[in-house]
C-alpha cells in the first residue's frame, strides 16, 4: 500500500514538474533576460547531466571505463564525426575498457 | 550503418554555415519572437535530409535507452514492485533517472520519503526544459499536456540541436515517440526476463546518452562563453557530488552556471 502511495506521488509528482515549464505565461518568458536563461538552461543542465552520468556513481565520484568512451566521443565531435559514429564508437571504446 | 552515417554529416556540414543568427546574438533583438520558421532557402532535398537526419538519430536515441529500461524493469521487480507498478512507472513519470533513483532507494531499504524526493528532485529539469521547449514550439491546447509528458533530456536535447528551423518541432516528437515505445516496452520485457543483456557498463552503453547528449551540443558550443558555461556547470555538479543528495548536482551545476553566465554579461 505504502509502495502504491510512493509510485504514484512520484509518478504524478513528475509529470506535474515537466507540466509545470509550460504553464509559464508567455510574457514571463519574452524578457532578454528569460531568453538567455532558457537558452543557456538545457545547455548547462545536459553538460551537468553528461559530467554527473561519466564521473560519479550514486554520491561518489569515479574514473572508469565511462571517461574513456567520454574522450573518444569529444575527440570525434571535435573533427566534426556523423552522430552515429560518435555514439558507436563511445560506446566501443567503454566496453573495450570495461572488459580490460 | 555507412550510408545514413555519410548523410548525416552532410547534414551536419549544411547546418554549420545555416544563415540564421547565432543564440547569443538574438538578445540584441528581443522584440522577434522565437517561433519556428521555414527556411527560406530550404529545398525538398534539404528537407528530406533533415527528415532522416532525425529519424536516424532519433532511432539510435530510443536504441540506447534499451539497455537501462531492461535493467529499470529487472531492479524494479527486484525492489518487489508489481509488473503494474513498473509498467505505471515508465507509462506516467516517464524519466528514467527519476525512476531509477526511486527504485533503487527502495530495493536499498531506503525511506520512501527519500525515495520519492531524490525522483522529484531529477525531475525538476524537465520542468526547466519545457519552459525552453514551450518558448520554442508554442503548443496549444492539449497539444501542451502532451508535449509536456514527453519532455525529458533527449527529446529536448533533439529539439534544441535543430533549433531554430521548422525541423525543430519534428525532431522533437520524433524523439519523443522513439524514446517512449522503446522505453516501455524494454521496461516491461525487463520485468519479466530480467536483465538479459548484462549491464549496460558491460555493453559499453553506459555512456551512449552523454555520447549523444555532446554530439547534440556541440552546435550550441561554438562560443567561448557557452564553452565556459557547459565546463563551469559540469565542473560544479561534480563538486557537489559527494555533499549533496542525488539529483541536486545536476540541478546546482546548471543553475548556477547560467547565473555566472547572466554575471558575466553585464
Amino acid at each position: 500500500m505504502k509502495l502504491w502511495l510512493a509510485v504514484l506521488i512520484a509518478s504524478g509528482g513528475c509529470a506535474a514538474l515537466k507540466l509545470a515549464g509550460y504553464v509559464v505565461p508567455a510574457r514571463l518568458l519574452e524578457s532578454r533576460v528569460a531568453r538567455r536563461i532558457l537558452e543557456a538552461l538545457p545547455v548547462t543542465l545536459l553538460s551537468a547531466l553528461i559530467a554527473v552520468s561519466v564521473f560519479a556513481t550514486g554520491s561518489h565520484l569515479v574514473l572508469d571505463s565511462r571517461a574513456a568512451g567520454l574522450a573518444v566521443a569529444l575527440i570525434l565531435v571535435a573533427i566534426r564525426a556523423p552522430f552515429l559514429v560518435v555514439v558507436i564508437a563511445a560506446c566501443a571504446t567503454a566496453a573495450g575498457v570495461h572488459a580490460l | 550503418m555507412v550510408s545514413p552515417a555519410s548523410s548525416l554529416r552532410y547534414s551536419h556540414t549544411s547546418a554549420a554555415v545555416s544563415p540564421y543568427p547565432m543564440p547569443q546574438s538574438l538578445g540584441l533583438r528581443p522584440t522577434m519572437p522565437e517561433t519556428p520558421h521555414d527556411d527560406p532557402l530550404t529545398t525538398d532535398a534539404s528537407r528530406l535530409a533533415a527528415g532522416r537526419r532525425i529519424r536516424n538519430r532519433a532511432l539510435a536515441i530510443g536504441l540506447s535507452v534499451t539497455p537501462f529500461g531492461l535493467s529499470f524493469g529487472a531492479v524494479s521487480v527486484e525492489a518487489h514492485l508489481s509488473l503494474a507498478q513498473v509498467c505505471l512507472l515508465s507509462l506516467v513519470l516517464f524519466s528514467g533517472a527519476s525512476q531509477f533513483a526511486l527504485v533503487s532507494i527502495i530495493g536499498a531499504g531506503g525511506s520512501y520519503v527519500s525515495a520519492v524526493g531524490t525522483a522529484l528532485l531529477l525531475g525538476v529539469r524537465n520542468g526547466l526544459y519545457g519552459a525552453r521547449v514551450n518558448s520554442l514550439l508554442r503548443p496549444a491546447g492539449w497539444r501542451r499536456f502532451l508535449m509536456a509528458e514527453v519532455t525529458i533530456d533527449e527529446s529536448t536535447a533533439m529539439a534544441v540541436s535543430e533549433a531554430p528551423s521548422a525541423s525543430a518541432a519534428r525532431a522533437f516528437w520524433t524523439t519523443a515517440l522513439s524514446v517512449y515505445v522503446l522505453w516501455n516496452a524494454s521496461t516491461v520485457i525487463g520485468a519479466l526476463v530480467g536483465n538479459a543483456l548484462g549491464s549496460p557498463a558491460a555493453t559499453g552503453l553506459d555512456v551512449a546518452g552523454p555520447a549523444a547528449f555532446i554530439a547534440l551540443l556541440a552546435p550550441r558550443l561554438t562560443t567561448a562563453r557557452m564553452r565556459l558555461a557547459a565546463l563551469g556547470s559540469g565542473a560544479i555538479a561534480l563538486v557537489t557530488v559527494p555533499i549533496v543528495p542525488v539529483g541536486a548536482p545536476i540541478l546546482i551545476g546548471g543553475l548556477t552556471a547560467v547565473a555566472l553566465l547572466l554575471v558575466l554579461d553585464r
